[in-house]
């Protein structure tokens, strides 16, 4: 009887869904994983019509969602492979003796201008910005080539005709517009475009740039905390983005947990915050670990730019820009790990950095967690749910059924005890479209997209 | 003198509760402590494992070094406030003068960083310690004849720190700070261009001596380290030793300040550490 509204699972397994399924069931024991496929990224532009994922094979998948159908409404938006390309390949440092992986760290779609979509997507130290565009017609009836491309002999032409534009099989073409390299001494970890649509940002553990789209021998450095002494460093660069519709403010955080919001008129080197959003420490929680789950692995604004979102291990937070003391919301996303910190520290879970969402409307925040579980909180009723991401609980349209992780007391059918969760599955990566209640789940190398269906519409 | 200070009450501890503090006097909380203090051993050890192992092929994570890092050196403040970094260092029996052990104490106070003085613990060089990888195990291995004293835990310091700077088209302020490094080291030996920061490194690694526990005078010491399995600190021997020659981890490191000549490359002797006694460990930690 309750009106919550359940996921529908629309299970779409992307390009080389013969190839994935042939691993899973040739190798099913083992579950075993080609390391290159893990997806590294994932990110729906601007409309929500594409999905971009990147691999840390250095691949870029994009997917198109289909127009909704009238005669079966069950198949709207189904989201299909509309492009593959190699994004980055890997290479060799020969000054340190260090391979660069080629995996994507990040895509960014830059907002719509014409018919082409452009996208920038990142290794650890070079970012590319790629043009995809549409080719659905082609010229026929040259009149100096014939029809493979052969010069004709001049003498054999007689007549004189126009060229006309006929419909071919849609292709997809994907170009490198742009490649801006040589900036980054340290790994990128983020990159965001501005509002201008004309600058973007690519951040590294120590320092930030600035770039202009259409010049690449060239970057503005616009945050360096590298200590003059490198023995003095404690702490670095995880995450950063820009305003969304504010050019001039953008916001970095730190291992430490701090939040910074930097304005760039004040100065060029924008070294000295306009504001700094700090929580101070639970002195009663304090522990040799209070530091790493402090860490915030990802920052987002709201879309609304008022609000900022923000990942550390064991939570999520929701800070107003307006008032840097404290966050205004303080989610829980698996305290059951408080005390198994120990163990996720040895076997180096501590340091996943997980990534956070918002929805269109800024209502529901969502995270990934273990065990292929990610949480989403609804910010007005203050409900949360777990959700799993998986094959086996999931048949394409099928309802997800809330799960729920058991940390000793009174254990239900269907819990998961905190011992049996499999910390080799974690979704780090998430991503929600920017209109509609659809969501995009990265589970090592799956890719998961689920949508929301009233109840009211089942059964 | 030791016991008080070891044993003191300190802040309110992740490994114990607030009840148990108070029984501090107690045989109970004798025990809570020491067994607190163990882990927090384990913690270090741990942690220094994980900063020494360096993947071969990629640069290592730096936001996930500068967190470890910055654990080491909170673990080592506070050993160093209750006395037990110090008393650790006394049972390995570098010899210290008295006058050594107050600017020890004072340097650790104020972690600031001057030319001279041994600095705080950093995770310097293990960012490259890729291709510097075996300079750093000489670093470990050379010793110095006049075993310095200055407690502080000092960067590990071996050469180009931080190596980040593969960009000669970007930055050249750093290549400058590159050479500035390797300039203060240089030295006439084989290891002498680490021979300034090899007695620091000797103190970082100095607290891992209790696999070659030199009998003390302080039973209390004695009793603490009495049952720590040792062969938990061959596990970074064994896995460095899988990718390549065979190499002196930190915890060889005392064996060859005692020997005070070249150091012994060779590895400990026993391959795999007893898991089972890690498991033991890590289920104190847990608390499971």
């Amino acid at each position: 009887p309750c009106r919550r509204a359940c996921l529908r699972a629309l299970l779409s397994m992307g390009e080389d869904a013969d190839t994935r399924k042939i691993n899973h069931s040739f190798l099913r024991d083992h579950n075993y994983v080609t390391e290159a496929d893990i997806i590294s990224t994932v990110e729906f532009n601007q409309t929500g019509e594409l999905l971009a994922t990147g691999d840390k094979g250095g691949r870029v998948v994009i997917f198109q969602r289909e127009p909704e159908g009238k005669n079966e409404p069950y198949c709207q938006g189904e989201y299909n492979v509309y492009s593959t390309f190699q994004s980055h390949e890997p290479e060799f440092d020969y000054l340190k003796s260090l391979e660069i992986e080629e995996k994507i760290n990040k895509i960014r779609w830059l907002p719509q201008q014409n018919a082409a979509h452009f996208l920038l997507s990142t290794n650890d130290k070079t970012i590319k910005l790629w043009k995809v565009s549409e080719r659905d017609k082609r010229p026929e009836g040259y009149n100096l080539k014939d029809e493979d491309g052969r010069i004709k002999d001049v003498s054999t032409v007689t007549s004189l005709q126009v060229p006309v534009l006929k419909p071919m099989d849609l292709m997809v073409e994907v170009s490198p517009r742009r490649v801006f390299a040589n900036a980054h001494t340290y790994h990128v970890n983020s990159i965001s475009v501005n509002s201008d649509c004309e600058t973007y940002m690519s951040a590294d553990d120590l320092r930030i740039n600035l770039w202009h789209l259409a010049i690449t021998d060239r970057s503005f450095n616009i945050v360096d905390i590298k200590p003059a002494n490198m023995e003095e460093l404690m702490e670095v660069i995880t995450a950063a983005e820009f305003h969304p519709y504010h050019c001039n403010l953008f916001v970095y955080s730190s291992s430490k947990g701090s939040l910074r919001l930097c304005d760039m008129r004040a100065a060029a080197l924008c070294d000295k915050h306009a504001k700094l959003f700090e929580e101070p420490e639970d002195p009663s929680n304090r522990s040799f670990f209070s530091e790493i789950i402090s860490s915030i692995s990802d920052v987002k604004f709201s879309h609304s730019g008022r609000y900022l979102l923000t990942r550390d291990y064991l939570t999520v937070k929701v800070w107003d820009l307006n008032m840097e003391n404290k966050p205004i919301e303080t989610y829980q996303v698996h305290d059951y790990l408080r005390s198994k910190l120990c163990s996720l520290y040895e076997n180096d879970c501590i340091f996943d950095k997980f990534e956070c969402a918002w929805n269109g409307s800024d209502s529901v925040i969502m995270t990934g967690a273990y065990n292929n579980f990610f949480r989403m909180f609804d910010r007005n009723t203050k409900r949360d749910v777990t959700l799993e991401a998986s094959r086996e609980s999931s048949k394409p349209r099928a309802v997800l059924k809330p799960r729920r992780v058991c940390a000793g007391g009174k254990r239900r059918k269907d819990d998961i005890s905190v011992d049996s969760l499999d910390f080799t599955k974690k979704i780090l990566h998430t991503a929600w479209h920017p209109a509609e209640n659809i969501i995009a789940i990265a589970a090592t190398n799956n890719l998961y997209i689920f949508q929301d269906k009233v109840n009211s519409e089942m059964h | 003198m030791r016991r008080k200070n070891m044993f003191s009450k300190g802040t309110k501890r992740k490994f114990s509760d607030a009840g148990e503090e108070a029984a501090d006097e107690s045989a109970m909380g004798l025990k809570m402590t020491s067994s607190y203090t163990l882990q927090r051993q384990s913690l270090l050890d741990m942690s220094l494992i994980k900063l020494q192992l360096c993947h071969m092929l990629v640069e290592p994570n730096l936001c996930r070094s500068v967190l470890i890092a910055n654990t080491v050196r909170q673990i080592q403040e506070e050993m160093t406030q209750d006395g037990s970094w110090h008393a650790m260092a006394e049972a390995i029996g570098v010899g210290q003068t008295p006058a050594d052990r107050l600017e020890a104490t004072e340097v650790l106070c104020r972690p600031m960083v001057r030319d001279q003085d041994p600095k705080p613990f950093s995770v310097i060089g293990y960012e490259g310690c890729h291709s510097e990888e075996v300079v750093v195990d000489e670093a470990l291995c050379s010793t110095t004849p006049e075993a310095h004293t200055a407690y502080m835990s000092s960067s590990l310091g071996v050469g180009p720190c931080w190596q980040g700077e593969g960009l000669s088209e970007v930055d050249e302020d750093e290549e400058e700070d590159q050479q500035d490094d390797c300039g203060s080291r240089s030295g006439g030996e084989d290891g002498g261009r680490l021979a300034e920061d090899s007695r620091a490194t000797e103190q970082v690694f100095g607290t891992f001596e209790i696999k070659n526990p030199v009998t003390s005078s302080d039973p209390a010491l004695e009793e603490l380290f009495s049952d720590v399995d040792a062969s938990y600190y061959d596990l970074d021997t064994m896995l460095t030793g899988m990718q390549g020659p065979p190499k002196m981890g930190p915890y060889d490191l005392l064996e060859s300040l005692s020997s005070h000549g070249s150091p012994s490359i060779s590895s400990t002797s026993s391959c795999r550490s007893d898991l089972n006694e890690l498991d033991h460990i890590m289920e104190i930690i847990v608390g499971s």
